[in-house]
């Protein structure tokens, strides 16, 4: 954690191919679209990270904030057809207000009982979102005539946002508070003796982290113009997803969701199109399977993550090069 | 009145009293020793005093504020910092940041706590593994690392939990010149639990000796090295 | 009234199935000190196999148990040698990556079950699918109580395993202190692994015994995890009576519960009184009993 310059020139670098990225791909509106479902996997990635990989919280629901955050641009629209792209900030603020209630809950709890207390309460409120067909019209799902037909606004707009989620980690993460979340992950016993008002740390890595994670499901509602509960309230696909992507680009550092989310989406990609259509279509079923097996290699051969382990992954490719002369 | 008092503290683990109506005082400057057989309840305590656990009855006041039902870490902030008997290091950060998380109680901003740090990795000696991953530090560096952290959260009263334990003897003899540096450079008010007589003997200003969490004397090392009880309860036959 | 009794009834009987899942999952809970998230992926494969047997061979399922006993227990076995033991001494941030293991094994079985047998529901016709037994106004389904006579002799047999026989002195010595147990001698690692092994084979009878029941697809491994959880916290860890507890109060919550205030809200009333357990009776409902 030294207070050297903000971006370094790679992150630099990194940030600008993001930035001209679609606009190689400007005919492939296929591509696009992947390139605007990494960046979603971006967000949802760094604001899980920030909790579990930073401050030791290990959620196992936050398909939760991602569906408040839909809901809340979807509802709106559904009754009193207020334009969703209010969502994008009220997404993010009231999955906050749900981050910050069921953390009165959830935070009394620690390690793998925490971990099941989110995962109870994401299903509470997927279960919940499907009856109440009053409110969210059920199973029928809300349905929205997107804005644009053309991809690569949606592109800037979820780009922005990842760059942003990432920036506010980063910020945090050389303050006090940054401290603070690592000492809560490190030993919470010895940071209370320290001083650190556990609880309300805990709240503040809550807050930043269940907000982008409803900023990331408001966009997905303007985006692909439908919701129903049992998507954005997905316990695999969305909560499940968000850790895989964590654990396997890295938890605990600034780009390792990034990696995992690129991982993550591509393999999905690459599988479900039985890798270009070269392989027998059979092959297009195996994407989960394979992102299984991923997971277990990467726990047991990389326990820090693409980045977290980059040094080892470097060592390992270097000596089979060297092996091989 | 001192810096801190306790007054008829007890605690009960389901049907044991680990701590019974115990009560001392210490004062602002003083060095004092907590002695007692092992299990008796020292470390028991500690964790009373900076609210780790609850008491069951009694009361603990520190600078005239009733600290028995604050947190743990509104104490803290109140002013005692404390070292854990089983180290507690942020075992993946580096020795600086693990302090630097520790000065941050007391600063705001990063340099703030960076200089901090600094002058508490020189002042315990740490300097030369400041980038080291905590988890990797030998013995000695850990136990020093948990005064460290302490100290850096600018406590007025430190409670040391054998500190010396585990450390060969010219690490004990720097153990002992930084503890004394505390409060004779810093003026920190320090309880001190050891079991290493050499160490206790020759810090403490006053030794308060207990034995199944009852409080069997109080009063100066020699007075203390000489009473029949403690010797009996605590020092055994063949202490000489 | 009779209406009341009919659920109570029900729940009771689900509620006994429940307690199998239930134990399985202490059992590896209180030795590996982990949270399986893959035990109903087991139990699923278990029926995915009874099924194959019955469909091919003509099996019943009830006879399927000496099947899926045996190769659930060496999946298992192998599952905990090679993917869980080895990240004991991996230093990871995250400590709960046995946890995140038994969810990327999870997605595989799952996956791999899809692969094989496509999402499409499955079940199997019995003599007794659908029978049931009649007293009064109240129905008692066959299979189902079947199901609970075995839960109760497999809760039996557990029983004695545990407090009978050394095996069952070592595992329990292996959960209240591994370190202590190593130092008696018992070797902790092999405990650990034969444990896994042990609950999940119990979870492989039970879906011989479920196969009659319910519908069999892939995702419904999943679904008894998250049931299997729920049970064991409601019983307090580690407990087995705790888990017959949690099991039999999860099953006529979701029966009562989806009688008397909303059917859809069925799987959100375990999940309710879970967290209200977990906040405010952190010892689950074994400490109301114990001083
Ligand atoms: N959390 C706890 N639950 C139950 N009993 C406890 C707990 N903590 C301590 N005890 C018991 O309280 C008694 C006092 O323990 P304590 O650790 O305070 O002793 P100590 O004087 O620090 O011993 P040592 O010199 O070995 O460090 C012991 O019998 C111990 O077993
Ligand atoms: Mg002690």
């Amino acid at each position: 954690m030294e207070n050297k310059k903000f971006f370094s020139k790679g992150e630099l670098i990194i940030i600008f191919t993001g930035l001209v990225l679609p606009l190689l791909f400007y005919f492939s509106p296929y591509a696009q679209g992947l390139l605007i479902f990494i960046m979603m996997w971006v967000v949802l990635g760094t604001s899980w990270n920030l909790l579990a990989g930073y401050t030791g919280q290990v959620s196992f629901g936050h398909a939760a904030y991602f569906g408040v955050g839909a809901y809340t641009a979807a509802l709106p629209f559904l009754h009193y057809k207020i334009s969703p792209w209010w969502g994008l900030i009220a997404g993010g603020i009231m999955a906050v207000v749900i981050g910050y209630l069921l953390g009165v809950v959830v935070f009394r709890l620690r390690g793998p009982y925490f971990a099941l207390g989110t995962l109870a309460s994401a299903e509470i409120l997927r279960i919940a979102f499907g009856e109440e067909e009053w409110l969210t019209n059920g199973h029928n799902g809300i349905l929205y005539i997107t804005t644009w037909v053309t991809k690569i606004p949606y592109y800037y707009i979820i780009f922005a946002i990842a760059v942003a989620s990432i920036v506010s980690v980063k910020l945090l993460m050389r303050r006090r508070e940054g401290y603070y979340f690592l000492s809560i992950r490190e030993d919470e016993d010895a940071a209370m003796a320290l001083g650190i008002n556990t609880k309300k740390y805990k709240n503040i890595s809550m807050i930043v982290s269940s907000f982008w994670a409803g900023v990331a499901g408001a966009f997905y509602f303007i985006y692909m113009g439908f919701i129903d509960s049992e998507t954005v309230f997905a316990l695999h696909n969305i909560s499940i997803i968000t850790i895989l992507v964590g654990i396997i680009g890295g938890v605990g550092t600034i780009w390792g969701p990034a990696v995992g989310a690129i991982i993550m989406v591509l393999l999905q990609e690459l599988f479900r199109s039985a890798i270009f259509g070269l392989a027998p279509q059979w092959v297009s079923g195996m994407h989960a399977f394979v992102f299984g097996l991923l997971v277990i290699f990467v726990i047991l051969y990389l326990p820090g993550g693409v980045v977290g382990d980059w040094e080892l992954i470097k060592k390992k490719l270097h000596l089979k090069s060297n092996t091989e002369k | 009145m001192g810096i801190l008092t306790l007054n008829k503290v007890t605690k009960n683990f389901g049907g044991l009293t680990a701590v019974n109506k115990v009560s001392f005082t210490v004062e602002e400057g003083e060095i004092l020793g907590l002695i007692g057989p092992n299990g008796s309840g020292k470390t028991t305590i500690f964790n009373l005093i900076n609210h780790y656990y609850p008491v069951t009855s009694g009361e603990i006041i520190f600078k005239g504020i009733n600290i028995t039902h604050k947190q743990t870490h509104e104490i803290a902030m109140l002013g005692i910092g404390r070292t854990f008997q089983v180290v507690k290091p942020l075992k993946r950060l580096s020795v600086e940041d693990n302090i630097m998380a520790a000065a941050f109680a007391r600063e705001t901003t990063f340099a703030g706590a960076r200089k901090v740090a600094r002058e508490v990795l020189e002042f315990t000696h740490l300097d030369h593994v400041a980038n080291m991953k905590a988890g990797a530090l030998p013995i000695a560096g850990r136990k020093r690392l948990e005064i460290a952290k302490a100290l850096a959260t600018r406590p007025s009263l430190l409670l040391l939990d054998e500190t010396a334990a585990g450390l060969n003897p010219s690490e004990l003899d720097e153990a002992i010149d930084i503890i004394k540096a505390i409060r004779s450079e810093l003026g920190i008010t320090i309880i001190i639990v050891e079991h290493i007589m050499k160490v206790i003997m020759n810090i403490s200003d006053r030794i308060h000796a207990i034995a199944f969490g009852t409080t069997i004397t109080e009063g100066k090392p020699e007075e203390v090295a000489k009473n029949p009880t403690v010797i009996e309860a605590y020092l055994g036959t063949d202490y000489h | 009234m009779e209406m009341f009794l009919q659920s109570l009834i029900s729940g009771l009987l689900v509620g006994g199935l429940y307690a199998i899942i239930g134990i399985g999952m202490t059992l590896i809970m209180g030795v590996l000190k982990i949270i399986n998230l893959a035990h109903g992926q087991m139990l699923m494969v278990s029926m995915y196999i009874a099924w194959v047997a019955w469909y091919y061979l003509g099996i019943d399922p009830y006879l399927s148990v000496f099947i899926t006993v045996p190769v659930v227990f060496y999946l298992a076995k192998y599952i905990s040698k090679y993917l869980l033991n080895p990240l004991i001494e991996k230093d990871s941030i995250l400590p709960e990556n046995q946890v995140l293991m038994t969810v990327g094994i999870g997605i595989v079985l799952v996956e791999f079950m899809r692969f094989i047998f496509t999402s499409d529901y499955r079940s199997v016709q019995t003599s007794y699918t659908g029978q049931a037994w009649h007293i009064g106004g109240i129905s008692i389904a066959i299979p189902l109580f079947w199901a609970f006579l075995f839960s109760i002799a497999a809760t039996i047999f557990l029983f004695y395993l545990l407090m009978k026989t050394d095996l069952g002195r070592q595992i329990r010595a292996t959960a209240q202190d591994r370190l202590a147990a190593s130092l008696m001698g018992i070797s902790a690692e092999k405990i650990t692994i034969f444990t896994y092994a042990l609950g999940s084979a119990l979870i492989a009878a039970a879906g011989s015994f479920f196969l009659p029941i319910y519908y069999l697809y892939p995702d419904v491994g999943p679904e008894f995890t998250a049931k299997a959880f729920v049970i064991t916290i409601l019983g307090g860890l580690g407990s087995t009576v705790g888990a017959i507890a949690g099991g039999i109060v999860l099953g006529l919550a979701e029966t009562l519960g989806a009688t008397y205030i909303a059917a859809g809200y069925r799987d959100a009333f375990g999940l309710i009184i879970f967290l209200l357990v977990l906040v405010f009776l952190p010892g689950g409902l074994k400490s109301l009993t114990k001083v």
